[in-house]
């Protein structure tokens, strides 16, 4: 009898095993399994090997001073007795600012050089293609330690720094720009502004009407324009021009005042943007070929005009195409900028995740809070591009 | 099938990694008959590798020592190199089985950072070097200068409490390595480089021109600088200990590199102690007791590695002062053979 059951049931395992539905739950059971399985283990190697050399898990060390310096603090006000999560703060919003100048920058490049690469110019063609090949076969380690060198080695000390009208002035410890001082009264010019935008939303949404009703098309882009630089500009003048300029000046070893923008933010910025430009060039290039040349006569068989072709017909359809593998450009070029550390720029992985992981020896703690940022990061860039690509998609009626 | 299996193999191999890291270093030195040992990324005279890709130097130098007491022979090491941030991380990870990299001992390293720390091989204090064309004559002369600076340094840290003090402003360039800090000094990206007094004479020593630059007269802090090991293995801490005491002690008793055979026949008896002519110290821990002979034999005692590498004689021409032996007026005592 008991033989026979263990044979019955020996019967349905395999059974289950050729069924092909079945055994593929069956691995991924066992996959799944097995992954946990792994993570249980490094977690418990972590802890017993922290408790081997007497370390403990925990994240008090955030509060304690961090008594390093940050060159570039931008927005935030840093100083050696704040302590490591305010570091840490200012190393994420350093991450931040590079990552989202470098997206808008790469974008602008991107797309510019995608276009040269479809130009009949045969000069320009070549001349696009040559700088897109040799940009994207070089590591771009290479390229932000190039621009940094060319930075603080062609560029003059402060003492013989490059003025340009007294106002700016180029040196290789940073490129200095009058500061603009807000005075009281500005924030009737920022109202102004605020008020341009929401003004131009429905603006927009009253032309759309107008036109699907009267068929009567409103000049929407350039009224936009007017009202965003003309309302604060009026307001601004009307206010008595609440605003001045702070000048930098030569004091003994530097400058004082005004704004000065780094030679790491700029080399990693430039870097940065320059060869992720490179690929979404190809991308922009390729969604653009990839729509059909009929659809470019049927619309100027239907009578509109060019730009209302590109703007009703071409731009949708490749930005479609695009978004998607866009998004993940965005994505390399936020994780990318943790190359930050090797010009000495203090971001994330360089004040939490190098110097506080050093000075506490709080390895794992820090490593996570790195990590969980970049992750955040990722997410929310998926997020916006995925509202984006919701907003563009086919809408089938 | 075959995957799983695989899987399943990564997975049994993968426990046998829980195997502690601490414990029984000597055994893994032994086993593996290398001592891996964390040294600079290149610092002239204190560690750094020669054309010929050897290395050289004060720190390397004891690291050698410690490869001749343990394996009885001083070229078994492999050098492992670190930035001032990861070098522990390096030593707790067990990347390397000693720490000799110009290293301060601090109270955070040693209790918070979880390091033994086991004596001083280099009593040193924090200095400033600039152009001799900005005329600067004293660091009190620095308000408002850029000062390179090597992130995860003790130097870091002090150099914002002096500032303070002096009532002073300064603008920091945190670099990762010597090298770079050297090319932003040398390019004007910082008026000042900040670091260890003799790490700032090695560097000198390897600038272009190094009479264009100076040292100012200034030392801003304490920098005992020693050997690391991981906390938690009592016997390997002891041997580092004593491979550092064993070069002092044969410095104070006269005991070299070429004397050390005959001295072997001194009647002195803590000479014999220490080359293992006499009692069973090197078993006791744990080596052959002509451990610390070998020291000597093959690299010398601690005034013949200070001189050949960072001595007046040569190009960093770094004087005893406060590393002397105490006979001599310096700090340099080790605790008697006995
Ligand atoms: N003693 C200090 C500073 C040690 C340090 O990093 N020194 C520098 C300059 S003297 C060095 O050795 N650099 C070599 C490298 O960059 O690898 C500490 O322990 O924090």
């Amino acid at each position: 009898m008991a033989e026979n059951v263990s044979q019955d049931e020996g019967k349905t395992l395999s059974h289950l095993w050729r069924n092909k539905e079945s055994r593929a739950v069956i691995i991924q059971i066992v996959t799944l399994v097995v992954i946990l399985i792994f993570i249980g283990l490094i977690l418990r190697n972590i802890s017993i090997n922290l408790k081997a050399i007497g370390k403990d898990f925990n994240f008090d060390f955030l509060f304690i001073p961090a008594g390093y310096d940050i060159t570039f603090q931008p927005i935030l006000d840093y100083s050696p007795e704040d302590n490591h999560l305010w570091a840490g703060v200012i190393g994420i919003v350093n991450t931040l600012l590079v990552a989202i100048s470098g997206i808008i920058l790469a974008t602008i490049l991107g797309f510019t050089l995608g276009v040269l690469r479809l130009s009949s110019n045969w000069l320009i063609n070549k001349m696009s293609y040559v700088f897109l090949e040799f940009t994207r076969n070089v590591p771009l380690l290479l390229h932000i330690l190039f621009v940094h060198a060319i930075i603080t080695h062609t560029l003059p000390i402060p003492k013989n720094a490059i003025s340009l009208n007294d106002t700016f002035f180029l040196t290789n410890r940073a490129i200095y720009l009058p500061e603009p001082i807000f005075e009281s009264g500005f924030w009737l010019t920022a109202v102004a502004f605020f008020a341009a935008i929401v003004f131009i939303y429905y603006f927009k949404i009253w032309a759309k009407k107008t036109q699907d009703e009267t068929g009567q098309i409103y000049p929407v882009f350039w009224i936009s324009v007017a009202a965003l630089f003309g309302a604060p500009i009026i307001i601004f003048l009307v206010s008595g021009s609440p605003l001045s300029w702070g000048i930098p000046v030569l004091k003994g070893f530097n400058f004082k005042g005004g704004l000065a923008i780094r030679p790491e933010f700029i080399a990693l910025w430039l870097a940065l943007s320059y060869y992720t430009a490179t690929y979404i060039a190809e991308i922009v290039r390729g969604g653009i070929l990839a729509i059909s040349y009929g659809q470019t006569e049927a619309a100027s068989a239907l009578g509109l005009r060019k730009n209302r072709v590109l703007q009703l017909i071409l731009i949708p359809q490749t930005l479609r195409i695009i978004i998607p593998p866009l998004t993940s450009q965005y994505l390399n070029l936020t994780k990318n900028s943790s190359l930050a550390i090797a010009i000495g720029y203090m971001d994330v992985v360089a004040t939490i995740g190098g110097i506080s992981l050093m000075q506490t020896g709080k390895e794992v703690e820090t490593m996570l809070i790195v990590l969980l940022t970049y992750l955040f990061f990722s997410l929310l860039i998926s997020a916006i591009m995925n509202f984006f690509n919701r907003k563009i998609r086919f809408k089938e009626r | 099938m075959k995957v799983f299996s695989k899987v399943i193999l990564a997975l049994v191999v993968s426990c046998a990694f829980v195997a502690s890291a601490t414990a029984g270093t000597l055994e893994d030195v032994k086993a593996r008959g290398e001592l891996r040992c964390v040294v600079t990324t290149g610092l002239v005279g204190f560690a750094f590798p020669d054309d010929a890709g050897q290395w050289n130097g004060f720190d390397v130098d004891f690291c050698r020592a410690t490869a001749a007491a343990v394996l009885g022979d001083a070229k078994k090491v492999k050098f492992v190199t670190s930035t001032g941030k990861t070098r522990f991380t390096k030593l707790n990870a067990a990347e390397g089985d000693v720490l000799w990299r110009n290293t301060t001992i601090t109270f955070s390293r040693d209790v918070n950072v979880k390091l033994t720390f086991v004596g001083v091989n280099y009593y040193d204090g924090q200095g400033f070097m600039v152009k001799k064309e900005l005329g600067v004559k004293s660091a009190t002369e620095l308000d408002g200068a850029t000062v390179c600076i090597q992130t995860g340094t003790t130097t870091e840290l002090n150099l914002s409490d002096y500032f303070k003090q002096q009532n002073m402003k300064y603008e920091a360039v945190p670099i990762e390595t010597n090298d770079e800090a050297r090319s932003n000094y040398l390019s004007g990206r910082c008026d000042v480089y900040t670091t260890d007094a003799s790490g700032l004479a090695a560097t000198r020593a390897a600038l272009p021109d190094p009479s264009a630059h100076v040292i100012l007269p200034e030392i801003i802090s304490k920098e005992p600088l020693g050997p690391a090991v991981r906390q938690g293995d009592d016997q390997w801490a002891d041997i580092v200990r004593w491979v550092l005491n064993a070069t002092i002690t044969a410095e104070e008793k006269g005991v070299t590199s070429a004397n050390a055979d005959q001295m072997k026949s001194s009647n002195d008896q803590e000479i014999k102690r220490l080359l293992g002519v006499e009692g069973s110290q090197g078993k006791e821990l744990g080596l052959s007791d002509d451990w610390a002979y070998n020291i000597i034999k093959q690299v010398g005692n601690y005034g013949e590695i200070f001189e050949r590498n960072i001595g007046t004689s040569t190009k960093i021409g770094l004087a005893r002062g406060l590393n002397g032996l105490w006979t001599k007026g310096g700090l340099q005592y080790s605790p008697p053979f006995r």
